[in-house]
């Protein structure tokens, strides 16, 4: 695909290309708190304020609680707002995750993923945000820098959708993408503007009959963030179950649309099929593995074997229909996963992909692998080894249907 | 008008619209609903209120009804001062932006004690280091009587609440209330006053003087609750007189660190035999009663000394002190 306007190919770490990004988005207000490895989008985007390259409030919280706390506000306010965290500070947003997602407040937000104490530790696994996989915000996971400056700009115009006016949350693997320099090419000012545009309002109708910009304005005083009980609580609920149905169609969409300005599309925008279509043994997965997953798909296609990769780009809303179209052809797929859910039988990734093949015409095995937890090293070598271990399965069968890469029993 | 020009005479605050209307679900003798509404009347121009989880938030809220006839927000429990962050900084850039029409938007923020003292302080703390444009209300009804009257740290010394029940080992709250204001002074902020509804002249005053000063202004207001305190609710508003006239409760403002004594308070400071004695407010209040039982007679007079030795503290900031 080719793009239609001249880019600029600039070496960058994952985070520097979120904060460039948001840099040419017209964010209104900044609202965030320093953490690993989340520190480089904080850091450069104060350089922008500080240069005056920025029309953006920039607002250094005390805590991340209170830096969504702000970021909620500023967009309950009509402001384009962005927050960046990972790790404990995701966690201590827990509570606040839940009533951005309930205010139905676009707020964008990078997770530089990292894995969650105790032990303590700053390096990169999923732990993070799969946990918040409940609390109402579009989660997408990214495979690289450029993906990452990418799927920020789209990030805004998913989120102030209004069919959809949910917060996104953009996940790069910590140092692993948030710290290593790529080559990344980046529109024009201009263009990404254009693409983002300035954030506009629904219109909502009042009680008095009359229509009006959904959000706090003196000259038509709504309240927000109620409290409703068993009369209507269950409501809202739904209707945010329906955004994110909504999300799906926009997520493509928005992923086509910047194709043709870009020249770059991720998949269909919900999920990256590769070499599947004949496929005999495939593995999900999410993030940066999917870069090293790819050219191992290319040497064993080489080789004779029939293997393939899917990447989960979107994992809030579950593209239900796109993993069950790619896998069900697949007699033995393998599910990777860098969190783990203790206790739960398998990774979130796992439980999700196989609950929706529950629903396939043929069942294909479904294993999980969890791996590369508080950053752990994943080799080729390794990962390689997975794709053996799947066509062990489709001679012998499944023996132990969860196995841990690369750790010492 | 500035709060020079507007004398908020009864005619002025009667002829004002109210922001926070009737038909909310507050208590009979609700001081903090009380409270709402003479803050409201106070507003000088275009206002977005944002309010911590509380009673006042829970009374005026419910889907799919309103109290609020001003642009309203709720988020959590901690978060009045953080939200009130990024609405005031939302409005900022957007003016800039030319996407807010009116030349000035106050924002108001208001927490129970829970949101203020205990959950709310590092949300608070932060907004006012940062230097925001807003004005933190704090309605103290001294315990966390929304979820059923449990301490908090704005509870008096000797109170009964049902998680410092006063028992036959343990006389009520053990703890000291925590000198809030004096926080707020030391954050070196412009502007940082009491408040009691009984004088709501003073009240709306000072509601407006923060609003006028540039950058944080703590407003701390007691606001008796009858559930809570077990006060009879006909004497709510003769418990925020009482709570002044003993000296349990000093009025007094701070403009940029230089403290005053406002007049009620003065008064007393000026002729010290007005100063009534702390039994006068504590009896006839409930969570106080094993005050006045066989039992109660030295924590009586501890809680007399307490008081005593805040006023004296407060009487020399505000260079009123005796000389001897």
């Amino acid at each position: 695909m080719k793009s239609l306007v001249k880019q600029e190919k600039t070496a960058m770490s994952g985070d520097e290309a979120v904060a460039f990004a948001v840099k040419q988005s017209d964010v209104d207000v900044v609202a965030a708190y320093p953490i690993t490895p989340q520190t480089i989008i904080v850091e450069k985007f104060s350089e922008y304020v500080a240069n005056g390259e920025v029309q953006t409030e920039f607002v250094c919280t005390e805590s991340e609680h209170s830096a969504l706390a702000a970021s909620l506000a500023a967009s309950a306010t009509g402001a384009r707002a962005f927050t960046a965290t990972a790790s404990a500070g995701l966690a201590l947003m827990h509570e606040m995750l839940f009533v951005t997602s309930g205010c139905r407040s676009p707020v964008v937000m990078a997770v530089a993923n990292r894995a969650l104490s105790a032990p303590l530790n700053i390096h990169g696994d999923h732990s993070d945000s799969i946990a918040q996989r409940d609390s109402g915000w579009i989660q997408l996971y990214v495979e690289n820098a450029q993906e990452a400056y990418d799927s920020v700009i789209q990030a805004f115009r998913i989120a102030e959708d209004f069919g959809v006016m949910l917060p996104v949350m953009v996940g790069l693997d910590g140092f692993t993408l948030s710290h290593t320099l790529e080559n990344v090419e980046t529109l024009p000012d201009d263009v990404t503007k254009e693409f983002v545009g300035s954030r506009l309002l629904p219109n909502i109708l009042t009680h008095e009959g009359k229509t009006v910009p959904f959000k706090l304005d003196p000259d038509n005083p709504m309240t927000m963030g109620p409290i409703a009980l068993q009369n209507y609580y269950f409501e809202f609920k739904r209707q945010q179950d329906e955004a994110m149905k909504n999300a799906l169609a926009v997520i493509q969409n928005i992923n086509d649309e910047y194709a043709e300005v870009s020249g770059r599309k991720y998949g269909n925008g919900l999920v990256e099929v590769y070499q599947l279509e004949d496929a005999e043994v495939a593995v999900v997965c999410m993030g940066s593995t999917a870069g090293t997953m790819k050219n191992i798909v290319d040497e064993l296609r080489q080789e004779g074997v029939k293997a393939g990769l899917l990447r989960l780009r979107t994992f809030r809303p579950l593209p239900v229909e796109e993993i069950r179209k790619a896998l069900e052809n697949v007699k033995a797929v393998a599910v990777l996963d860098k969190s783990l859910s203790f206790g739960g039988n398998g990774g979130a990734v796992f439980h999700e992909v196989r609950h929706v093949l529950y629903d396939a015409k043929a069942k294909p095995y479904v294993v999980n692998y969890v791996y590369g937890l508080g950053g752990r090293d994943a080799s080729p070598t390794e990962l390689r080894g997975i794709y053996n271990d799947l066509l062990q399965i489709l001679e012998k069968g499944v023996e132990n249907p969860i196995q841990y890469l690369g750790l010492r029993e | 008008m500035t709060s020079q020009e507007w004398k908020f005479t009864s005619k002025d605050i009667a002829a004002k619209p109210d922001l926070f209307m009737s038909g909310h679900r507050a208590c009979a003798g609700c001081v903090p609903a009380t409270v709402m509404r003479l803050v409201m009347k106070a507003t000088r121009g275009p206002t977005i209120v944002t309010e911590a989880t509380g009673c006042m938030e829970v009374v005026s809220s419910i889907y799919p009804y309103t109290s609020w006839a001003t642009p309203w927000l709720h988020t959590a429990f901690e978060t009045a001062a953080a939200n009130a962050s990024g609405i005031e900084a939302a409005l900022k850039i957007m003016k800039k932006k030319g996407k807010v029409k009116q030349d000035k938007v106050d924002v108001i923020a208001i927490a129970g004690d829970g949101g203020t003292y205990d959950i709310g302080i590092q949300a608070l703390s932060g907004a006012v280091e940062r230097g925001h444009d807003f004005l933190f209300v704090l309605y103290d009804n001294e315990a966390y009587m929304n979820t059923g009257i449990q301490r908090s740290g704005g509870t008096p010394h000797g109170a009964s609440t049902t998680t410092t029940p006063a028992g036959t080992a343990v006389p009520g709250k053990l703890e000291y209330k925590k000198p809030i204001a004096d926080i707020m002074v030391a954050h070196d902020m412009p502007y940082v006053a009491t408040a009691s509804p009984y004088y709501w002249r003073d009240l709306l005053t000072k509601v407006r003087k923060g609003l006028e000063v540039e950058g944080p202004a703590f407003l701390h207001v007691l606001a008796p609750c009858p559930r809570g305190w077990r006060s009879d609710p006909a004497k709510s508003m003769e418990y925020s007189k009482l709570a002044v006239e003993t000296c349990v409760f000093p009025l007094w403002e701070s403009v940029n660190g230089q403290c005053q004594l406002s007049v009620p308070s003065r008064l007393i400071a000026l002729a010290p035999q007005k100063k009534k004695p702390v039994a006068d407010y504590l009896r006839g209040q409930g969570r106080f009663r094993h005050m006045f039982g066989p039992q109660g007679k030295k924590l009586l007079e501890e809680m007399q000394l307490i008081a005593d030795e805040k006023w004296q503290r407060i009487l020399k900031k505000c260079g009123m002190e005796k000389q001897p």
